[in-house]
């Protein structure tokens, strides 16, 4: 094994049906029309010598390296900025050149600390390598000259270093800031011999806007910033591809390794979703994997008061199975259940739903997306017929207006969300619907066209009135309705929308909304050229959930957008798998691939894969669990990697109900709020440790590679085929690609896919079979999956939880960029430097009339509980509103969410909840409560077993 | 103001393209391009949007050519900007003065503001129909701002920063729109062009450098100040006759000429006719027309420091050659006056200058090597290690 070296082309790739032939050092080489001196000698494979220039940057030309001579033309043009031009005869090495670059890197080594052989980046500096390509001799220039050698080094970053005595002012990393990241918070300050890279102001990195994405240590061409990992431990040895284990843009990752040991993950290039870029979280919050508190070791204890005790997985996995088929045996079949991970891989979800409908012979298997994109699956199954996003992510450069629904794009997704800055920097006009003053709203460089800060609750009313404008204003797409759409169900629901009680007007008082913005935005979508709708969480977390998601099916079909580069509908979804988790049958009604568990002829297909007869009746959601167990029928319970007290609403109903339950076992990385009511603890392992495909929200299947040993022992799918084994249902896979290929024989929009496919291809984007054997990019290019696209009525429904003299402010949550949901492995990085504590956010005015200045406690209560926080005082909330992340287990936001969840899917309404906010002295008693009753329940044995 | 030619002959389009064929302005920039070219390729773009810029940053030390049109016949500019417009499909003009000249800034907006209230600026020309305005853009005092795509960078509120060439601000300029960049003496010779002829003005000058070129003559000269000549008077003549020698009445020893990137030209260059491609054939250039004149008393190693001292303090400091090659310079040159290493430090600052004017993003790190080595090699006992020629106080 070997690093992974990739090119470095110099400039960016150049689209363009023209080609354009020219000589390079006597050889001939044909390129696209555009395309770049520096380019186009690299398609020789001829290295031009560069320092400014790296082909995730427009060319700047600063460095003067890779000047060339061309016959013809005065001078020595630089080649990064030179575009090529037919019979063109270019000299990439003359004795004229020789003696200028060698002039350069004179004067830059004039003005560079001497210290390579100690220095961290030695092995790994363009600099270092330049002055051997150029075959720097001597400088000439002594060394009581002007210098930056004594300039201070910023360490405020927790993960990379700023050293300016080793700066060429070369501004890739200013550069990659502006294009790449799209943050803008580098700048060069002072003139001349002065200038110097400076975040911000002249601020510290981390006191900066730095968002620290890593862009600028990725483009980096010296030791001027580098990771600090690298610092302490030296260069990595080895490499291999594998795929971020965080959000669902599936960021493509270099783990850089050491042995066992990861130096740091560098963003792919040829990563598909990524295209080289990361944020915060993937490239640098992966030190969870050796936490202190990562559990190692199996442990089991007979009730939740007693303290763990470690045992060998032989008897951890021997008792769990003894107590569910006690269960079993006493409650019956159906009284356990199992809760898969959409932070696992697709193979290791398959197997928990396999091993829950044919060992534990029930169908009571639900998973996370219940409670975040379950509503996304409902609402475009039914008017398109396909349970997921249509585009792929670089459809976005062909989008002309995006519309952003209820999502946070910068926090959430950051690495699509400079994808997108960039597309609207280039010109794309920018809708945003969400209660909350989200950065895009304005941002460096870019501002949204219309924001929409409608009320919490009233998505589907504003849709349904552009909706209204869009019929009324004759701006349907017609000839695309006729042709694709079921043209019945079009006409039905354009005299719905077009009533009067749908208008702008009506629906200004209920979403607060002005008129003429809705109108606007409406006519911008219509009109604008290719429209893209990009959504979120704030979309289906409703009890509207379905019907939002259907109101913006109805929009993307009336208007034409859909089927082609730049449009669809796009939910942004937010787990690394949780497009997995729902492909592969996760959910209690529906097998593999999105079919129905009453039917026959899928079921006979799966009975006789499994050898056993599935029931045809759906089984239990994630809520109805927990109903059933305060009930008393439900008992046994499985959960992988997922903290379901922490992440599910009305915090006191969970506790409730997994505390009435006789075996939980909890497979994770560390002992969750969940497992404070766990009976046996099966310690997981990280993405770093194990093979598998993650499927992002673009649908695209994407390996992960072990990289390490699992430390706990075991990979997360060779834990669950132990337990079905110990449960009696025998599992023979001897790795997950056995799995992957049951899944493909199973699951016909998987027909195509098998590791070997991903080794050559690198990722594909589902479906993939004989019909489309390299994947998918874009859904629905001639007709709808299924069949004619089909318009649904979507009626305004206020939610039962609304604000009144008791809760008159309206709580909706959402996340943070530094943190990732439930925080279990982000609150154990050096993130925490960014986010220490969730915070509330409420308005000036609401702020006043309470009396609270930001940094006060408050009590944060609602019908279903109170939890108290810290506030920030900002009017990025409208008034009447207030929000809240819930990163940290000791804030609790979910003891006051609501049990109201969406209609159709039962997820949940965490986007609305009616509040009342006052001044508190510190946290409330409930949470003095539970974090002492985590602390015991977290108690481990002391004589351990080895 | 002059009325412009055939205004109401034909429709705007047939116009335009039987001007930028003609096209007569044959006038320069600093650099020398020819006018004609610049407007003929923004004309020939299909952008919806295009800019005229005229560049009134006229940072050279010794001119002030510029400023007498601004203060004196701002009209005649706003004339020449909007022919520019015109010709090249243009509706917006941007005029970029520097901060150091208040009376110009004051005068020309009084004349753009006259302008647009007698129709002459606006949304419908002399009811042409077409649209033009201007906007004054002051600098901030960065004489690289001076630099085209400097200039562009500054009034797009960045830093001035120069950019790249390709692509070239024709196609890419000013807000990423065509955009033609061109002087102030260009733009206020083009009404007069018009009115009297290409032929006419075609009829001054030698070679390639057609027409006449406002000259600026100071320093130590008996008679500064500007004079307008047709192109092939010589230096000689220039120094001499118009301006009557030095004022302090000893002999000149050296004439910098183009500004303070200019060459240092000793008396026996004086037969160099004023002429772009004469003066590059002996490794000078004219640059804006100024004429700086200097006695037998002047240190030329202090002037050659004073050049690269000069490009170090007004660098933008995005290219290599520039941004550090400038400050190392001044540090050669006065280890050379120091005495250290003098054969050395010659062949260090040879090799200095020979990367900052080949190897430099734009003319500023480019010309810098001009003074340097016209001073290095008309002059060389001034670098013999030690101070040979005193200063006269």
């Amino acid at each position: 094994m070997s690093l992974i070296a990739e090119l470095d082309y110099g400039t960016p790739a150049v689209h363009s049906d023209t080609r354009v032939t020219l000589t390079i050092d006597g050889e001939r080489v044909t390129v696209a029309a555009g395309t770049s001196i520096m380019r186009a000698a690299m398609e020789l494979g001829t290295k031009i010598p560069k320092l400014c220039a790296t082909d995730s940057l427009k060319s700047f030309g600063s460095c003067r390296l890779c000047l060339v001579e061309i016959e013809g033309r005065a001078g020595t043009p630089a080649s990064c900025t030179t575009p090529v031009a037919a019979n063109m005869v270019v000299h990439t090495q003359t004795p004229k050149l020789e003696k200028l670059r060698k002039g350069v890197m004179e004067l830059y080594i004039s003005d560079h600390p001497l210290d390579c052989l100690t220095c961290a980046a030695n092995g790994d500096c363009e600099l270092q390598d330049m002055a051997g390509a150029v075959g720097l001799r001597q400088v000439r220039y002594g060394d009581e000259g002007e210098n930056h050698l004594v300039a201070v080094k910023d360490e405020s970053n927790p993960y990379f270093t700023f050293d300016p005595a080793k700066c060429i002012v070369c501004s890739r990393c200013v550069r990659a800031c502006e294009d790449v990241q799209g943050t803008f918070a580098l700048t060069i300050q002072g003139r001349g011999f002065d200038s110097k890279v400076s975040p911000g102001m002249a601020e510290s990195f981390l006191g900066s806007e730095c968002v620290s994405c890593g862009a600028c240590v990725q483009a980096c061409p010296t030791a001027t910033l580098i990771e600090k990992k690298v610092i302490e431990v030296g260069q990595p040895e080895h490499s291999a591809v594998t795929t971020c284990a965080y959000c669902g843009v599936g960021c493509s990752f270099k783990a850089e390794m050491r042995g066992e040991e990861v130096i740091r993950m560098v963003p792919f290039k040829d990563g598909r979703a990524n295209h080289g870029h990361s944020c915060v979280k993937g490239r640098f919050a992966w030190g969870y994997a050796t936490h202190r508190e990562r559990i190692l070791k199996p442990m089991i204890r007979a009730k939740i008061t007693d303290k763990w005790r470690e045992v060998s997985w032989d008897e951890a996995i021997g008792y769990a199975a003894g107590e569910f088929k006690r269960i079993q045996a006493h409650y019956g079949k159906d009284s356990v259940g199992g809760i898969s991970s959409s932070r696992c891989t697709i193979e290791e979800v398959y197997l928990v739903q396999k091993l829950v409908r044919a060992g534990f012979g029930n169908n009571n298997i639900d998973t996370c997306a219940r409670v975040c994109h379950s509503p996304t699956g409902y609402g475009l199954s039914q008017t398109f017929g396909t349970s997921a996003g249509t585009q792929d992510f670089d459809s976005v450069d062909h989008s002309d207006v995006i519309m952003i629904v209820g999502a946070n794009p910068t926090d959430g997704h950051p690495v699509f969300a400079s994808r997108m800055k960039r597309r609207l920097r280039a010109g794309a006009k920018l809708i945003i619907l969400d209660p909350r003053r989200i950065d895009l709203v304005r941002t460096p460089h870019i501002e949204a066209t219309h924001h929409l800060p409608l009320l919490p609750g009233t998505n589907v009313a504003v849709l349904t009135a552009m909706a209204h404008v869009i019929v009324t204003e004759g701006l349907i797409d017609e000839a695309f309705v006729r042709e694709r759409c079921d043209w019945d169900a079009f006409s039905e629901w354009a005299a719905f929308v077009a009533e009067p009680r749908n208008s702008p007007q009506a629906v200004e008082t209920i979403s607060g909304v002005p008129a003429q913005s809705i109108i606007e935005a409406a006519r911008l979508y219509a009109t604008g050229g290719n429209a893209a709708i990009y959504y979120g969480l704030g979309v289906t977390e409703h009890s509207q959930g379905s019907t939002t998601v259907i109101a913006i099916a109805n929009l993307a079909m009336a208007t034409g957008n859909i089927g082609r580069e730049g449009v669809g509908v796009n939910p942004l979804r937010g787990q690394n798998n949780v497009q997995g988790s729902c492909d592969m049958g996760s959910f209690p009604h529906e097998l593999p691939g999105y079919r129905h568990i009453a039917d026959a002829d899928t079921r006979k297909l799966f009975d006789a894969a499994w050898g056993v007869t599935l029931g045809a009746e759906p089984g239990l959601r994630i809520p109805n669990m927990f109903d059933a167990a305060v009930g008393g029928t439900f008992k046994g319970l499985y959960v992988q990697g997922e903290d379901i007290l922490q992440s599910d609403p009305d915090t006191r109903h969970v506790s409730a109900g997994l505390g009435a339950m006789e075996c939980i076992v909890v497979q994770d990385l560390f002992l969750n709020e969940t497992a404070n009511y766990a009976h046996v603890f099966l310690p997981g392992s990280t993405f770093l440790e194990r093979d598998g495909i993650f499927i992002n929200a673009e649908r695209r299947l994407q390996r992960i590679r072990r990289v390490m040993s699992p430390r706990n022992g075991n990979a997360d799918w060779e834990i669950t085929q132990d337990f079905s084994n110990a449960l009696g249902y025998a599992m023979t896979y001897a790795n997950p690609s056995e799995i992957m290929d049951e899944i493909a024989r199973l699951t016909p929009t998987f027909a195509g896919v098998s590791y070997r496919k991903l080794d050559e291809v690198g990722s594909v984007q589902w479906p993939c079979n004989d019909a489309a054997p390299n994947g998918t990019p874009v859904m629905h290019i001639d007709h709808f999956v299924r069949g004619k696209g089909n318009f649904l009525i979507t009626e305004y429904q206020p939610t039962d939880e609304r604000s009144n003299r008791k809760y008159p402010l309206l709580l909706t949550t959402g996340r943070i960029l530094s943190q990732y949901n439930v925080g279990a492995q982000t609150r154990r990085t050096e993130n925490v430097v960014w986010h220490e504590e969730d915070r509330l956010e409420l308005h000036p005015s609401d702020a006043e009339a309470r009396g609270i200045r930001s940094g006060d406690w408050v009590r944060l209560s609602s019908r279903a509980g109170e939890t108290a926080l810290r506030a920030t005082v900002t009017d990025r909330v409208a008034p009447g509103v207030v929000y809240t992340t819930f990163h940290h287990p000791m804030t609790q936001a979910n003891v006051v969410t609501t049990d109201y969840s969406d209609w159709a899917t039962n997820c949940p309404e965490y986007k609305v909840t009616a509040v009342q906010v006052t001044p508190s002295n510190g946290p409330s008693e409930w949470q003095r409560a539970y974090a002492e009753h985590a602390e015991l329940s977290r108690r481990i044995h002391a004589e351990a077993a080895d | 103001m002059a009325v412009m030619p055939g205004c109401n002959a034909r429709s705007p389009s047939a116009r335009r393209r039987r001007w930028t064929k003609s096209s007569p302005p044959a006038c320069a920039g600093g650099a020398g391009f020819p006018t004609g070219i610049k407007w003929k390729t923004v004309a020939a773009t299909s952008a919806a949007q295009k800019y005229i810029v005229c560049n009134a940053d006229e940072g050279d030390s010794g001119t002030f050519s510029d400023r007498m049109i601004l203060e004196g016949d701002p009209f005649v500019l706003i004339e020449g900007m909007t022919i520019a417009g015109f010709a090249s499909g243009a509706t917006k003009g941007y005029i970029y003065i520097r901060s150091e000249y208040p009376h110009a800034i004051a005068a020309f907006g009084e004349a753009v503001r006259i302008a647009r209230a007698k129709g002459y600026l606006g949304s419908n020309v002399m009811d042409g129909g077409f649209a033009f305005d201007i906007e004054i853009r002051v600098g901030a005092g960065a004489y690289v701002c001076g630099e085209e795509t400097a200039l562009l960078d500054s009034i797009e509120g960045k830093r001035g920063q120069v950019r790249p060439k390709p692509p070239l601000p024709a196609h890419e300029g000013l807000f990423g729109k065509p955009t033609v960049i061109n002087n102030v003496i260009s733009l206020a010779t083009v009404p007069v062009v018009l009115a009297e002829g290409a032929a006419m003005y075609k009829d001054f000058g030698m070679g390639r450098s057609r027409g006449t070129m406002p000259i600026q003559l100071a320093g130590n000269v008996k008679f500064g100040g500007l004079f307008e000549a047709a192109f092939g008077v010589t230096l000689g003549e220039l120094v001499q006759d118009i301006g009557g020698g030095t004022a302090s009445g000893r002999p000149v020893r050296a004439v910098q000429v183009g500004g303070p990137l200019g060459a240092y030209f000793p008396p026996k260059l004086f037969d160099t006719p004023f002429d772009y491609e004469a003066f590059a054939a002996r490794d000078g250039l004219i640059g804006h027309g100024g004429v700086v004149v200097f006695d037998d008393s002047v240190d030329m190693a202090a002037q050659a420091r004073f050049a690269m001292e000069f490009c170090a303090i007004e660098s933008c400091g995005k290219c290599t050659p520039c941004r550090i090659g400038s400050t190392r310079g001044t540090e050669v040159i006065d280890r050379i006056v120091r005495g250290e290493k003098v054969a050395f430090n010659r062949a260090v600052l040879v090799d200095l200058c020979h990367t900052m004017k080949f190897g430099s993003l734009c003319a500023l790190g480019g010309f810098t090597p001009y003074p340097v080595m016209s001073a290095l090699t008309h002059f060389p006992e001034d670098f013999a290690g030690a101070p040979t020629c005193i200063a006269a106080e």
